[in-house]
């Protein structure tokens, strides 16, 4: 019997050892016997690694089946001359790094992709730089992999002819950092994904937005910036989405926002930084969201608050110098503001406990004068202005007369 | 005119009032930003005063220089000097005055601040460029008014009731037809009345610098063509140096008819 | 010297001069005289420019003053009321003087005529009335030019600075110049002129010699010449 038994183990052993030990490197060159990544798939057994070598590689339609490391030295050109997706992975466990992959084709009844992932788990797209490309990396219906370190830099120009950077549909629990996303319609876009990460990414000047949630819950995004989108940040139709550390940068445009909230709820955004937008956040329909520590520095608004949005909270937020800090198109309030530092506050603190002894007021008169009436935002600033403002700050009649902050600070809020 | 720019300016330069000009810029320069010790506040707060006080204080020391200095007018109008000369002469004195005040009393607390070293120096310079046209501007209206009214008191009271109607009643009108025709596109209407004012003008220019992203929001493509690109620049100054031209002609003009 | 042809000038609904023709020779004291009103000032402005005629033409020295400004040169104004830059000192003030019109003769023989070297550091707007008007008639007379105009130069003068004043107005006589004076003292215009221009109603109503005038209106001194004209035109 304990002989048996041994054989048993060596038999697993050399089983494992032939996936591991004895996985072979393969080598794809102009001047190799194998001269396309195709064809280095096509050889390879499972688990073995694919090293491209340095050169152009004019091929589409790369499918992966095996799970296979494919790894590009000195960054290998994957090249789909525009003619359609470059690489599918309907494997588990497939790693691809360091390729430069361009010319993805562009259609208007398929979403060609540089990489697409179909239905795997385990995978790690790394180290890639993707330039004229439709979709990027497509992660379809896959879950626990990783995304990093990719530079993704497209040539949008409208919305209806360009696709995603990073687009996760029905895919769970994937990591998304440390990426570089500019000039495509979404940088990152998830569509019903829950619990993925998304970190320290950079998504800059797309056409439409730096990242984009619809159907998603329970994601985490922090420490990224998002400058000179469409706009920054859009969570849709969303709940429980954290938002931490992020900077939203210079959003302008008539549509144009830092972070748009619609229809979300129990969503947390803290410590982030909303500069230069023309509105800072705009939320409408989303309830029961905490916006704790956050700085909006220069925006035309801060906030946009339209229709019904309920419980929601801001607290040790600054506001500072934002062309207007609230809008509000309704009379009605139910949110909560507390605490918060506002530069416009004009109040004093004669008992010197740090918090204004006036209430602040946030929504002007002007404010909603220029919601009705867009063309008067030309005068903004006015003197005209401030004395109406003024009178309505005594005696409120057209803005919600309990939207106030009761204890606005003194002096700026750092934590 | 050079020389009686000389003079002018170096009389006012001596006046009390120069020098408490200068003080109250000096003075709002140093609490502003060693008190407050905000830039960007006082960015803010300096422009209010700029568009605001800029143009008062012009109007009343061109009233007022125009009226003391009439007798020595006369004597300057016996000799052999062009009546235009004489009073583009007094003028320039009075707005170049001014302007100095304005320049030094902001400009010192700011040097000593750091500005040379802070990205705040365009805006601030913007702010102090368009603080010299509404000093030129200004005391322009104001010579016209006083060139016109014999009547010390009327005049006075015109040139006041001007910067009233510029400062504070021309943009209630302003904005009162924006309501009234809000069902029409008023991107046009707008960006005239606009250019009609002067301080509207100013005002426009300096938040092309602060409030760009609040601008930026409005959707009409006149609006972003102004706003969006350097275009809005460009025509607002263009604008300001009209606001300064049309007034100063008026001066040579209506002065080489006046009886004295 | 001085023409002056159909002036012509309104204020408002004011008719102040109407058809007024005055020829003025080379050399000699003119005294113009006239009641409140008759238009002495307007006509000494409009020959200075200061007031721009509705009609009419004036020429000096044959040559029309309409365009040129240079022609000031010319003459030497003394304003009736000396108000000048009160920053300025008596000093800066007649260098400005010196500076816009070119190089003064005498200024520090009537700075030492006039007693003015105490002043002559302080602020214009530190000096008395009489003082001011030493400086006006100091302006006026450190030029050398032919026609002087003054205007009620015996203001806020005392006794000491009216006899020197005198005294230059004949001086400059003696050079050759053409004096041209208004004033309500009729004893200094009887003392010093040679012959009266005499404005009513916007016209020369008389022009000539003192001694003519008496004889036409049958009056023993001129202050009553005057006073006789003005009340068989008023009365």
């Amino acid at each position: 019997m304990p002989l048996k038994k041994h054989h048993i183990l060596s038999a697993i052993l050399i089983i494992v050892l032939s996936n591991t030990l004895f996985s072979q490197n393969i080598r794809v060159c102009k001047t190799c016997d194998i001269k396309t990544l195709q064809g280095g798939i096509n050889a390879a057994q499972e688990h073995d690694t694919i090293i491209i070598e340095k050169g152009t590689y004019k091929e589409i339609d790369v499918l992966v089946n095996k799970p296979l490391t494919i790894i590009g030295k000195d960054y290998p050109v994957i090249d789909g001359e525009m003619k359609g997706e470059i690489i599918t992975i309907t494997a588990d466990s497939v790693t691809v790094d360091g390729l430069f992959i361009k010319n993805v084709g562009t259609s208007y009844t398929s979403d060609y992709a540089a990489i697409r992932l179909k239905r795997v788990e385990n995978f790690v797209i790394k180290n890639l730089v993707l330039e004229k490309l439709f979709f990027g990396i497509y992660v379809e219906k896959s879950n626990n992999g990783k995304v990093f370190h990719n530079k993704i830099i497209g040539d949008a120009e409208e919305e209806y002819n360009s696709g995603n950077g990073i687009q996760l549909w029905y895919s769970n629990n994937i990591e998304i950092e440390h990426n570089f996303v500019q000039r495509v319609r979404d940088g990152i876009y998830l569509e019903f994904s829950d619990n993925c990460i998304i970190k320290n990414n950079v998504s800059s000047h797309n056409v439409r937005y730096g990242l984009h949630f619809m159907f998603s819950n329970d994601d985490i995004y922090q420490d990224n910036l998002f400058e000179k989108n469409g706009a920054g940040v859009a969570v849709m139709f969303s709940k429980k989405i954290k938002m931490y550390n992020n900077i939203f940068r210079e959003n302008w445009g008539t549509a144009s926002y830092g972070l748009l909230l619609k229809e979300i709820n129990d969503a947390e955004i803290m410590y982030n930084t909303f500069e230069e937008n023309t509105i800072g956040i705009n939320t409408e329909g989303s309830n029961r969201i905490k916006y704790i520590h956050n700085n909006f520095i220069n925006n035309g608004w801060a906030i946009k608050v339209l229709g019904a949005c309920y419980t929601n909270t801001f607290t040790g937020n600054n506001f500072l110098y934002n062309s207007f800090d609230m809008a509000y198109n309704s009379k009605v309030n139910d949110n909560e503001f507390d605490g918060n530092y506002w530069s416009e506050y004009t109040g004093y603190d004669l008992d010197k406990n740090g918090f204004g002894d006036v209430p602040y007021r946030p929504v002007k008169l002007f404010s909603y004068i220029v919601n009705r009436t867009p063309e008067t935002i030309i005068l903004l600033r006015s003197l005209f202005i401030d004395i109406i403002d003024f009178s309505e700050k005594v005696s409120p009649v057209f803005t919600p007369d309990n939207l106030l902050d009761n204890n606005p600070k003194i002096k700026r809020i750092t934590w | 005119m050079f020389k009686i720019l000389k003079y002018s300016f170096f009389d006012l330069m001596r006046s009390r009032w120069s020098y408490v000009y200068f003080a109250f810029y000096l003075l709002l320069g140093i609490v502003l930003l060693f008190l407050n010790n905000d830039l960007s506040k006082a960015v803010i707060t300096l422009m209010n005063v700029i568009i605001i006080l800029v143009p008062l204080i012009g109007t009343i020391f061109g009233v007022m220089y125009y009226y003391n200095s009439k007798e020595f007018t006369e004597l300057l109008l016996a000799q052999p000097l062009k009546r235009s000369s004489i009073f583009l002469g007094q003028y320039l004195g009075v707005a170049i005055s001014l302007s100095m005040s304005l320049i030094l009393g902001l400009g010192i607390p700011f040097v000593f601040y750091g500005l040379f070293m802070s990205n705040a120096i365009w805006d601030f310079s913007l702010l102090l460029i368009t603080g010299v046209f509404l000093t030129l501007i200004f005391t322009a209206l104001a010579f016209n008014i006083a060139l016109s009214n014999e009547n010390k008191i009327k005049g006075f009271g015109y040139a006041i009731l001007m910067w009233l109607f510029l400062a504070v009643i021309y943009d209630g009108l302003f904005l009162m037809s924006l309501l009234f025709f809000e069902d029409y596109p008023l991107d046009k209407l707008s960006l005239i009345g606009t250019v009609l004012n002067p301080v509207d003008l100013s005002r426009t220019l300096i938040l092309l610098k602060l409030d760009i992203s609040a601008l930026l929001g409005y959707t009409g493509a006149v609006f972003k063509q102004f706003f969006g690109t350097n275009f809005g620049l460009i025509v607002s100054f263009t604008m300001l140096i009209v606001w300064v031209a049309l007034p100063v002609l008026r001066i040579a003009k209506k002065s080489k008819k006046k009886d004295f | 010297m001085v023409s002056v042809q159909d002036l012509h000038k309104k204020f408002g609904k004011n008719k102040v001069l109407t058809g007024l023709d005055l020829e003025i020779g080379e050399g000699g004291i003119f005294a113009v005289l006239g009641p409140n009103g008759s238009g002495k000032t307007t006509l000494i402005k409009s020959i200075l420019g200061m007031v721009i005629p509705d009609k009419g033409t004036i020429s000096i020295h044959g040559k029309s003053i309409k365009k040129d400004s240079n022609y000031r040169k010319q003459i030497d104004y003394l304003p009736q009321i000396a108000n000048f830059p009160s920053n300025l000192k008596v000093k800066e003030l007649i260098t400005m003087i010196k500076d816009l019109r070119g190089n003064s003769t005498n200024e520090a023989s009537l700075i030492e005529l006039f007693k003015l070297e105490p002043f002559i550091d302080k602020k214009l707007g530190q000096l008395s009335g009489g003082t001011k008007q030493k400086v006006n008639i100091l302006l006026t007379f450190m030029f050398d030019s032919p026609l002087v105009i003054l205007d009620e130069p015996t203001t806020g003068l005392d006794p000491i600075a009216l006899i020197r004043l005198k005294d230059l107005i004949k001086a400059e006589k003696a050079k050759g110049k053409t004096v041209l004076i208004t004033s309500h003292i009729m004893s200094f215009v009887e003392e010093i002129s040679d012959e009266i221009v005499f404005l009513l109603e916007g016209k020369i109503y008389f022009k000539g010699t003192i001694p003519a005038l008496k004889t036409q209106t049958n009056q023993p001194d001129l202050e009553h010449a005057i006073a006789s004209i003005l009340t068989t035109n008023h009365v």
